[in-house]
């Protein structure tokens, strides 16, 4: 059984603002959710199906689900940090199948930004979490659970500061045409890799924004994606996993995508040289570097080489990469950043992203995340999508 | 050598844990270790990571180990070396880099444990150091 076009994306909407300071989270969920559905072409009272994460206020799913005044056959709170919403669509596609619900409404939203937020700063994920007593006594904050992964990778396969400010330079170059984008200023490598470390071998300008907002996705039934105006976006394949401390056989130097990827490509039937698109996740510029070897679009250790000179820019590059500027320069709302990735998987795919950044029949497309600390435990998750 | 250093937070400890920092209050460094499948793990955990027996006991480590990775937080009041540190034992730990040139350090390594104080008179913290 698989859940290769038993489900398409019919609605996604991205809010437009970066600084909420006005609004509450549960205000920022519910304006995702009129935007994603009047997208589709839908109404509230069409969704029977609700899927959040960690970010929405309240116990699981229940009080956003009640503010909405939604009702429901199926409720999902999965929650494997930032790449939550990825996975959210493979199960929204499973319970579809199954016959749970019909219209599956996924939301993310928050405010880090205007609260203050910053990656560089320890905060305790969970104080009964059995790993807590043995690791936030170290000050293990976000970026530095992240740069001992991209120490581990230059010193095992000479990965450079340079290779890395790539990334940056592509994420810039599309940011400049998105009008939303937090950062539109294209960037050089010489000016990422001059800006202040912040935790080495990561530079400021190797991290991602901290931004309000939050975006959502509209699910559903191949019966209701035929009797909409939109044009059809059909999930193909789907893999999720996690990657720990092994019970202390660490390995920094891959991530959970070596998994997810793997059942997503087996379960879509295509291959790496087949996506002509793909979101990855951005948290830092070592976070897309990983996850692109471990999806196959090169060889383990070769992703330094693979970015370089431009190869993850729209119209120039090989693999087209966030042309909404990502995480690094757009947007990664409520500190995640995985249902902005399908948004512009889906933009691709409709011919709807920025003319400059549109990549020419963009047929088959791929967003993938990690959520969590790369550097300690991560969820990975991975969609391979197709227009039809 | 290191400026002003950061507060440790005290760990949280439980029933579970509690030998391991009463040991680490005289000095002694505690790893976990399972009798069915001989294998010695971290962090410390009651049923075996590797073969799921509930068979584990304590063992006193060398303290001995390399660095396998680490990262310097210089964006912080007062900067401070996280890391992975592979213990002569076989596992490896997130960890702190201590009384030392953080921009001295590298990977490979050889570190010896340092105990540092925590907050509010919690247990010591295993830190390394340069061997
Ligand atoms: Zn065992």
């Amino acid at each position: 059984m698989t859940i290769k076009g038993s489900a398409y994306i019919a609605g996604a909407f991205e809010h437009p603002t970066r600084l909420a300071k006005d609004k509450s989270v549960a205000q920022l969920h519910a304006e995702v959710a009129v935007g994603a559905l009047a997208d589709a072409g839908l109404t509230k009272a069409d969704v029977d199906g609700y899927f959040c994460a960690g970010d929405a206020p309240g116990l699981g799913p229940l009080a956003m689900a009640d503010y909405m005044n939604l009702k429901l056959s199926h409720l999902d709170s999965t929650d494997v940090g930032g790449c939550s919403y990825i996975a959210h669509v493979a199960h929204a596609a499973e319970a579809i199948m199954a016959g749970k619900c019909r219209v599956a409404l996924i939301t993310l939203a928050g405010r880090p930004r205007s609260e203050g937020h910053s990656g560089a700063v320890p905060r305790i994920r969970g104080a009964d979490a059995p790993d807590t007593q043995w690791e936030f006594p170290t000050g293990v904050a976000t970026v530095n659970a992240y740069a001992m992964c991209a120490a581990r990778h230059m010193h095992q396969y000479g990965t450079t500061s340079e290779q890395l400010a790539w990334i940056k330079v592509a994420a810039s170059q599309h940011a400049q045409y998105n009008p939303h984008a937090m950062l539109r200023d294209v960037v050089t490598v010489e000016e990422v890799v001059n800006s202040p470390l912040i935790a080495t071998p990561l530079h400021r300008l190797d991290c991602c924004v901290v931004s309000d907002g939050g975006g959502a996705l509209v699910v559903v039934a191949p019966e209701i994606a035929r009797s909409l105006k939109r044009p059809k976006v059909k999930v193909m394949g789907a893999g999720e996993s996690m990657k720990g401390q092994m019970g202390g056989e660490v390995d920094l130097t891959y991530s959970a995508a070596v998994r997810s990827g793997a059942a997503a490509f087996a379960e879509a039937g295509v291959k790496p040289a087949d996506i002509k698109y793909a979101s990855i996740y951005d948290s830092f510029t070592i976070t897309v570097l990983m996850q692109i070897e471990d999806l196959g679009f090169c060889e383990k250790g070769q992703g330094g080489r693979f970015v370089a000179d431009g190869n993850l820019i729209s119209g120039t590059g090989k693999l087209p990469f966030n042309t909404d500027g990502g995480g690094l320069c757009n947007n990664h709302p409520a500190n995640r950043g995985g249902i902005t990735k399908v948004i512009e998987a889906v933009r691709q795919l409709r011919g709807e992203a920025h003319p400059k950044v549109q990549v020419k029949n963009c047929d088959i497309a791929l967003a993938h995340g990690t959520g969590g600390l790369l550097g300690s435990r991560h969820g990975g998750a991975t969609l391979i999508m197709e227009r039809e | 050598m290191a400026g002003k250093e950061r507060a440790i937070p005290a760990p949280m400890t439980n029933p579970e844990t509690e030998p391991f920092w009463a040991a680490a209050r005289e000095g002694k460094f505690l790893l976990r270790g399972c009798t069915a499948c001989g294998k010695t793990h971290w962090y410390p955990r009651a049923v075996c990571p590797f073969c799921f027996s509930e068979r584990t006991e304590w063992r006193e480590g060398s303290g001995r180990g390399t660095i396998y990775s680490l990262s310097v937080m210089k964006r912080a009041p007062e900067p401070y070396a996280i890391a992975y540190v592979t213990l002569e034992e076989g596992p490896t730990m997130m960890t702190n880099i201590v009384d030392c040139d953080l921009d001295s350090l590298a990977i490979g390594q050889k570190v010896t444990v340092a105990f540092k104080p925590t907050q509010n008179d919690g247990p010591p913290f295993p830190m390394f150091r340069p061997a």
